[in-house]
């Protein structure tokens, strides 16, 4: 019998302490594929947060964490593209003064993957066996698409959903205008910005608009919650969980 | 230097966010442009943009490295195609330089073709300053000398005026008749720039490209009022920031397949003029004078700069601006300067200062289109964060960031490296919000109101994921 992979979650803030449904969503899919999943408990936040703000050292001293929480663990998997690229490509930028440290970091950053990108290019998964009756649109997080170069895995899994009618929308790919503190710094543009985003959702048709950061979702959920829309912005994970439900 | 204004970013932006008109012009011209641009790329297909993209880079970089020997090369052969080099440190300097060689001449009228350069040197208010009649002969350019405005956007200054709004200014201050079409407000600016190529005694350019091999000026128009500046005047001077070097015409052959395909999506401009010196005996016609002046203006200072020294690689080809969520919303005049967009939110604050310009760093949410998009693979948005942590760090700033924001990463980061006051955090936030729901007072709080203005907050629930993993898992 074929050793069975072990992958230690890297949860993230959000999730932890606003979706934990999506955290919980993400266990579920990830044992069904018969991955062996740990939770170590010291960690907390990426540092991104902070890093985005220009805030680099108390960044730094948090990248030092996940070096320490993460160091042994044979893969780690997160449900969110920005915090991956946080970690997979910002890190580096951060421990540039320290080679050493950086050689340690670089190899726990090869082994870490966001949550679609595991079970796509790491598992080989394509279908997790899971049905939603309903038609679905994809909003690719920027991070996810740009730094971690994710094109097609999200929409890969969506179109192996049973009974999933993917529309694709023009603008899948435009930001949705959370980018952190940019969000409240500059709501005026935020605004604009996540505006033109649901408008062509709402054209779409669609019933639910599948993204994988909680940052996104954060923007997506907050401004059609607003706008009492029928459509609902859901986390990858929690659609390959058969969590989601249309809206009436 | 042209006047700063990039302190007043949000008003700025807000006020084109309200602007109808500005509104409508961002989404024709910016969809024109990006599906140009996608159409052009097709056409060579992506694989080979790919390859010259990647060429593009290594030319630029390796020419980055070894400035001050091509600077060397390109005055040395200037010199032999009977021409004249200058260097200026700074806007001023340069304003100086042509200031001086006008009034040897005893010039009376200058006609301009589009330069972004002396945007930047404020050049056409020296020039007033002095008598000088100055036309900006690019039809773009010229609508805004006569708003008085500085460019809307680096290849199509004028892009956010209506057909009605350039009439009017043609007939307050061009005299003209009030036309309706555009075909008849193209040909009474034929009619009314004709005139000025005629007369001039001085032409000023800007420079798409030095190649130093040659001592070749390169310019690309799609107008021809850029050859008629470089030849029809008894003086031709041109303007080049000192970045726009290349080492030989081999390397120019990429860059024109770049820069035309990524700025309007045409294979070439209609125009590709080379100017290598004044006139020369057995020539008809030319120039008898040629000077070229290069300005540094806080280059050499980007150069130092290792993290931010790829921005020199700029060919100015706005497809970045084209790309920008942000530029698509708010266009180019709440950048406060000359540059705007992803290109303008790094170069301004290298250029201006910092303090000066602390909102163009931070307006963007780092989605990475310009680096996708960038001709020469500019990664902005890094240098973009490099920014911020300057700004921050209080690095060349004047002043440093606000308190409030410092207050709250102060907190948040006693927050994230506790484990334990991390844990309770979201239990108390859970338990506040629901206090502060039932108050009705959720959209009261100075932080989060200028997020539940428009959004909704997540509510915040009692048992965070640690709480609950032991529901599916086992802990480590």
């Amino acid at each position: 019998m074929s050793k069975r992979i072990k992958a230690s979650l890297f949860i993230t803030c959000l999730v932890d302490q606003l979706y934990p449904d999506v955290g919980l969503s993400m266990v579920r899919v990830l044992q069904k594929a018969g991955v062996d999943v740990q939770f170590p408990e010291g960690q907390t936040c990426c540092g991104q947060p902070a890093f985005n703000s220009g805030f680099n050292s108390k960044a730094l001293d948090l990248a030092h964490k996940f070096l320490d929480t993460f160091e042994d663990s044979d893969y780690v998997v997160l449900p969110s593209g920005s915090c991956g690229s946080m970690i997979k490509v910002f890190y580096e930028d951060l421990f540039k003064e320290d080679p050493a440290l950086q050689k340690r970091m670089q190899a726990v950053a090869g082994r870490t993957y966001e949550f679609s990108q595991f079970l796509v290019n790491v598992l080989g998964v394509n279908d997790v066996g899971a049905s939603f009756h309903g038609k679905a649109t994809y909003h690719a997080s920027c991070h996810l698409l740009r730094e971690l170069g994710a094109t097609n895995e999200s929409i890969n899994l969506m179109k192996s959903v049973q009974g999933l009618e993917f529309i694709a929308v023009e603008n899948a790919t435009v930001c949705c205008g959370f980018g952190g503190t940019f969000s409240v710094k500059y709501p005026d543009i935020s605004e604009a910005m996540i505006g033109k985003k649901l408008d062509t959702i709402q054209a779409s048709g669609a019933d639910i608009v599948v993204a994988n950061d909680s940052g996104c979702l954060m923007q997506l959920k907050g401004a059609m919650g607003r706008r009492k829309l029928r459509t609902r912005a859901v986390h990858l994970a929690e659609l390959l969980d058969n969590k989601v439900t249309i809206n009436g | 230097m042209a006047d700063i204004k990039t302190k007043e970013f949000k008003s700025e932006s807000r006020k084109a966010l309200n602007n109808p008109q500005i509104q409508k012009s961002l989404v024709r011209v910016i969809d024109h442009f990006g599906e140009a641009r996608v159409n052009a790329i097709e056409e060579i297909t992506p694989e080979v943009w790919e390859i010259l993209r990647e060429k593009a880079r290594t030319i630029k970089t390796h020419t980055m490295s070894y400035l001050d020997h091509y600077l060397d090369l390109m005055e040395a052969n200037v010199r032999k195609n009977g021409g004249v080099m200058h260097f200026a440190k700074d806007a001023a300097e340069a304003n100086a330089i042509v200031a001086s060689l006008i009034s040897a001449k005893n010039a009376k009228s200058v006609i301009k073709s589009k330069s972004m350069i002396s945007e930047e040197m404020g050049l056409n208010h020296v020039l007033e300053e002095m008598n000088v009649d100055v036309a900006e002969t690019d039809l773009g350019e010229y609508i805004i000398q006569l708003a008085e405005e500085t460019p809307f956007h680096i290849i199509a200054p004028a892009m956010h005026k209506s057909k009605e709004e350039v009439a009017k200014l043609f007939v307050e201050k061009a005299g003209t008749k009030l036309y309706k079409e555009i075909p008849e407000l193209a040909e009474a600016s034929r009619h009314l720039l004709r005139e000025k190529f005629q007369f001039a005694d001085v032409g000023i350019t800007g420079a798409n490209f030095m190649v130093a091999e040659t001592g070749t000026l390169v310019l690309v128009t799609n107008e021809g009022n850029g050859r008629m500046c470089t030849s029809a005047p008894k003086m031709h001077i041109a303007l080049a920031g000192m970045e726009k070097m290349l080492p030989s015409l081999e390397d120019l052959g990429v860059f024109l397949r770049l820069l035309a395909r990524s700025a309007t999506g045409q294979r070439l401009t209609s125009y590709t003029t080379f100017v290598s010196g004044p006139k020369r005996e057995h020539d008809k016609d030319g120039p008898e004078e040629f000077h070229l002046i290069v300005v540094d203006n806080g280059r050499s200072k980007m150069l130092q700069d290792v993290d931010l020294r790829e921005a020199l690689n700029c060919i100015r080809c706005g497809a970045c601006l084209n790309n920008c969520p942000i530029y698509q919303n708010v266009g180019g005049h709440a950048y406060g300067w000359v540059y705007s967009g992803p290109i303008g939110a790094v170069v301004t604050p290298m250029l201006v200062g910092l303090d000066q310009s602390k909102d163009l760093p931070f307006a963007s949410t780092l989605c990475g289109r310009c680096k996708e998009v960038c001709p020469v693979k500019i990664n902005i948005p890094h240098m973009l964060l490099r920014l911020r942590n300057k700004s921050t760090q209080n690095e060349g700033a004047g002043d440093k960031p606000g308190v409030k924001e410092r207050v709250f990463f102060s907190l948040w980061f006693y927050m994230v490296k506790s484990k334990f006051l991390y844990k309770t955090s979201g239990r108390i936030g859970s338990g506040a919000q629901k206090i502060l729901r039932m108050l009705k007072l959720e959209n009261r709080i100075p932080f989060f109101g200028r997020w539940t203005r428009s959004r909704d907050l997540p509510l915040i629930p009692t048992k965070s994921f640690r709480d609950r993993w032991k529901d599916v898992g086992t802990a480590e």
